[in-house]
């Protein structure tokens, strides 16, 4: 049995699997379930000044039969009274002492400002703060959230504030909303933030009701755009997280990995390119906290197979693996295989190959089955039969390379080797 | 107890010839089998439909919430398609091919999402087509079954007025009187019948029967072309002693009772024999047992493995609680008083195949009797060969002979469907109406 033990920034936790700062960690009743459930810690919900709700708030991205393959949320930071969540936080640490508590926050944009919530949160005997400067809705009107992270230079100038009182560790959480998150997190390692955590979620509008024609959420006819997250965003927040990890200032820090990571195999991958841990909301929110169960199982069953025995032995393993464009092998080169024991027939492969690739897979008509098979000399490699196939298995990539020797394009162009294929 | 009706008590009857493939009770579970599908290209369920319904198409439909494009793509192909999803033997042409029987996983439900659009479609009276504006061409049409009513349709909407002609007082064919009353009820025919002429420019004349009270000669000359789907009708013979004994009933006969009459009036013996195991056999034994026959046994000549009717055909039967003997032919039907009590029969073997390229079943001359108080014959339909032949149509045994276009050796007279096949299945009869129809439009130079 692995060892799912994890520290981060020396907060210990029974597992990586935190509960991200939003609904589900907004109440004590809410957090004694998910620590009974079996999460190893929660970043309770962002508290900050006074705010009020609306209702609606959600709303999500189905697609085919699959529901909240995104989702999106117009909710503010925690709009209960600043004294009870503080009560309750203190004896939820009480209660679970061997979890971790970070608590968000999001004050005015004031040094007193923060340097009271700081205060007060380390009173309460939290283990760490994490700061909120991604929300990208409602507080970004009062000049907080996503537009501080927006702006490095802010961003800086807040984490100086909280760092003059903080004595537990912070986390300053980032915004997608940008071009390039480097540049912030640049700046709030300058400015001594002593980790970071990232996605924060992403401006989006799911859709639009067809009937009354007002985009969701609908709050009484009106709508608003929301932060985007749930699985959709994965991919974009593995990118994210990759330039932080390869970045020579940014990777010096933790990181905590957030974005609609639903399974172990997407904390994996997670903690592969350069989290320490990660955060969870929307499958909770789906789903219930029950989730954590498979999410440690699975990662434990993982980690024995790997021969992985703590969390750190593999954290960051594939962030060498993405390169520049310009650096990959120009004669490696695979094409695609068809087991015709194992097909189908579907013709999937074929349609998409001939409509919108290469032209690369043969039909011979049958009644009622038809038969395909790839013309090798015309395979690109693109890997489009293999996604698109329902079979396991079924196509698999074969390797044929060009020429014996790794080429990248540098050299490509360096020896003016030909450049059209066709 | 002799052959009597009125066995069972009307919630009996009601259960036993309830709807047998239930509908999707709810949205969310036509949604869910919609997803399942991956949307073939090329897709063999397409390929195995006699109509060539685009099934990926249409079941993507539901998906996406177009339910009402859904049951266009259907009934484009298959103006009859929400009664074929009911009778069509699914699992030897669409749901036989679907490759998840290749991945040894359950196919897709197209029948039950075929009846999800088209029962909606015809529920709301959505009005899909379009009649072009009336060309001033007139075309009859003999036999409202599926060839009749499909080939009307087709011409309706290219702007010909269509007039039809039934012999029996509703519209259907054998949908309406042919078919086991748990698959369709004649109500529902009604409505796909009404559903189908609510296009408009197709007049059905009922009680209408071809050599009685029309000649096709008179036809002929009133119309700009004639379309013969008249099926087929007379149940073949058994041609043994003592077939014309009280209790000797043909299936086609028994199924029509039952199609026209109060389940509760429909009388059945204790011991029911069925001779043959085709659908139709199928429908008199399941029947015959859903009306309270003690026991039904199913004799048929060969063994399971030529049977003409589908496995799940069987397996209704089996349910039922019908018995079956395999390689076994009647030879003699015994009585008292000119009643059923006997039936003697022949044991087969299998020979050598025939032309059907199944083995040929072979008298071994050994005999057995079993007791039997009704007999259902069910050996198969004939053609009308004297009437056909009455009206100078080139046929072989009945069965009218037709060129690739649909037309018979008659200039102007077409011919599809069972009348032409011999008796296949109603999508048949709905693909033959359209390639009719087809020939029809070109012989009078339309489109």
């Amino acid at each position: 049995m692995a060892n799912l033990e994890s520290t981060f920034l020396g907060i210990k936790s029974p597992n990586p699997f935190w509960l991200a700062s939003a609904p589900p960690t907004d109440k004590k009743i809410n957090v004694m379930r998910a620590f009974e459930a079996g999460w190893g810690g929660v970043v309770w919900k962002t508290l900050g000044s006074q705010v009020k709700n609306v209702s609606s708030r959600y709303s999500t991205l189905d697609y085919n039969g699959q529901k909240v393959v995104g989702f999106n949320n117009i909710e503010l930071i925690s709009d209960r009274p600043l004294d009870i969540n503080l009560r309750e936080i203190k004896e939820v640490i009480r209660e679970f002492p061997d979890r971790a508590m970070i608590v968000s926050l999001m004050a005015d944009n004031n040094r007193e400002a923060w340097h009271d919530m700081v205060k007060k949160t380390m009173d309460t005997g939290a283990h760490g703060i994490e700061l909120n400067f991604g929300c990208p809705h409602g507080m970004v009107e009062r000049g907080m959230g996503a537009s501080v992270g927006q702006d490095p230079e802010i961003a800086k100038m807040v984490v100086e504030w909280v760092m003059e009182v903080a004595k537990i560790p912070v986390i300053t959480k980032l915004t997608p909303n940008v071009h390039s998150v480097v540049p912030a997190a640049q700046a709030v390692i300058a400015g001594g933030t002593n980790g970071l955590s990232l996605i924060n979620t992403i401006q989006s509008v799911t859709g639009i009701d067809l009937d009354t024609l007002v985009p969701n959420p609908n709050v009484g006819g009106q709508s608003v755009f929301g932060g985007y997250c749930g699985p959709a965003v994965k991919p974009i927040a593995l990118k994210f997280l990759t330039t932080l990890a390869q970045d020579s200032i940014t990777k010096k820090v933790p990181i905590s990995g957030i974005g609609g990571i639903s399974t172990w195999k997407d904390a994996a991958e997670f903690m592969l390119l350069g989290a320490s841990n990660v955060q969870v909301c929307t499958a909770a929110m789906h789903y219930g906290f029950r989730i954590v169960r498979d999410m440690c199982d699975g990662l434990n069953n993982w980690m024995d197979e790997k021969g992985y025995k703590t969390i750190d032995d593999f954290v960051g393993l594939s962030v060498p693996k993405v390169t520049r464009w310009e650096e990959l092998d120009i004669n490696y080169h695979i094409t695609a295989k068809i087991d015709q024991d194992a097909c189908i027939h579907c013709g999937l492969c074929y349609i998409a190959c001939e409509d919108t690739s290469h032209q690369s897979i043969d039909i011979v008509r049958g009644n009622p089955y038809n038969t395909y098979t790839i013309k090798e000399e015309e395979c690109v490699g693109c890997n489009l039969c293999k996604i698109v196939c329902p079979v396991k298995d079924c196509i698999t990539m074969e390797e044929h390379r060009k020429g014996p020797e790794n080429i990248n394009w540098i050299e490509w162009q360096k020896r003016g080797l030909p450049l059209n294929d066709h | 107890m002799p052959i009597q009706n009125n066995r069972l008590s009307h919630e009996e009857l009601v259960h036993n010839f309830s709807d047998i493939h239930p509908p999707f009770e709810h949205e969310e579970g036509a949604i869910i089998e919609a997803n399942r599908c991956i949307n073939c290209y090329d897709a063999p369920c397409t390929k195995s439909c006699p109509t060539s319904i685009d099934v990926p198409m249409f079941i993507k439909q539901i998906a996406s919430g177009n339910v009402k494009g859904s049951a266009k793509t259907i009934l484009s192909s298959n103006i009859m398609g929400a009664g074929c999803s009911k009778v069509c033997p699914v699992e030897k042409l669409c749901e036989g091919s679907c490759v998840y029987n290749l991945l040894e996983e359950e196919p897709i439900s197209i029948a039950k999402l075929q009846r999800y659009s088209t029962e909606k479609a015809i529920a709301n009276n959505w009005k899909l087509f379009e009649r072009k504006a009336s060309n001033g061409k007139k075309v009859a049409v003999i036999g409202a079954g599926p060839a009749g009513l499909s080939c009307a349709h087709t011409l309706s909407l290219q702007g010909i007025d269509v007039t039809v002609y039934e012999k029996e007082e509703k519209g259907g064919g054998l949908m309406t009187y042919g078919v086991a009353a748990y698959k369709v009820t004649p109500t529902f025919c009604k409505e796909e019948v009404d559903y189908i002429t609510s296009v408009g420019g197709i007049d059905i004349k009922y009680k209408q029967e071809l050599g009685k009270d029309i000649t096709l000669a008179d036809l002929q000359k009133q119309y700009d072309a004639v379309f013969l789907g008249i099926g087929v009708g007379i149940a073949r013979e058994l041609e043994i002693p003592g077939e014309e004994m009280d209790g000797v009933v043909d299936a086609i006969s028994f199924i029509y009772n039952l199609r026209t009459n109060d389940y509760s009036k429909i009388a059945v013996g204790d011991k029911v024999a069925v001779i043959g195991m085709g659908m139709t056999a199928i429908d008199a034994a399941t029947q015959s047992k859903r009306l309270g026959a003690k026991e039904v046994t199913m004799i048929y000549r060969r063994t399971e493995n030529e049977k003409p009717c589908t496995d799940v055909e069987l397996d209704i039967a089996k349910l039922d609680g019908c018995s079956f003997i395999w390689l076994a032919a009647p030879k003699e039907v015994k009585g008292e008083n000119g009643k059923v009590k006997q039936l003697v029969c022949s044991k087969m073997k299998l020979g050598e195949p025939d032309a059907s390229g199944r083995r040929a079943p072979v008298d071994t001359g050994e005999l057995f009797t079993i007791d039997v108080d009704m007999v259902i014959k069910a050996a198969g339909q004939i053609p009308f060969e004297d009437l056909v032949s009455k009206s100078s149509l080139q046929n072989k045994g009945g069965k009218i002979a037709i060129a690739a276009s649909g037309e018979t050796n008659i200039k102007g007279v077409f011919a599809g469907g069972d009348a032409v096949n011999g008796g296949k299945e109603v999508v048949d009869a709905v693909q033959a109406g359209k390639n009719g129809a087809k020939g029809i439009l070109t012989y009078l130079g339309i489109k």
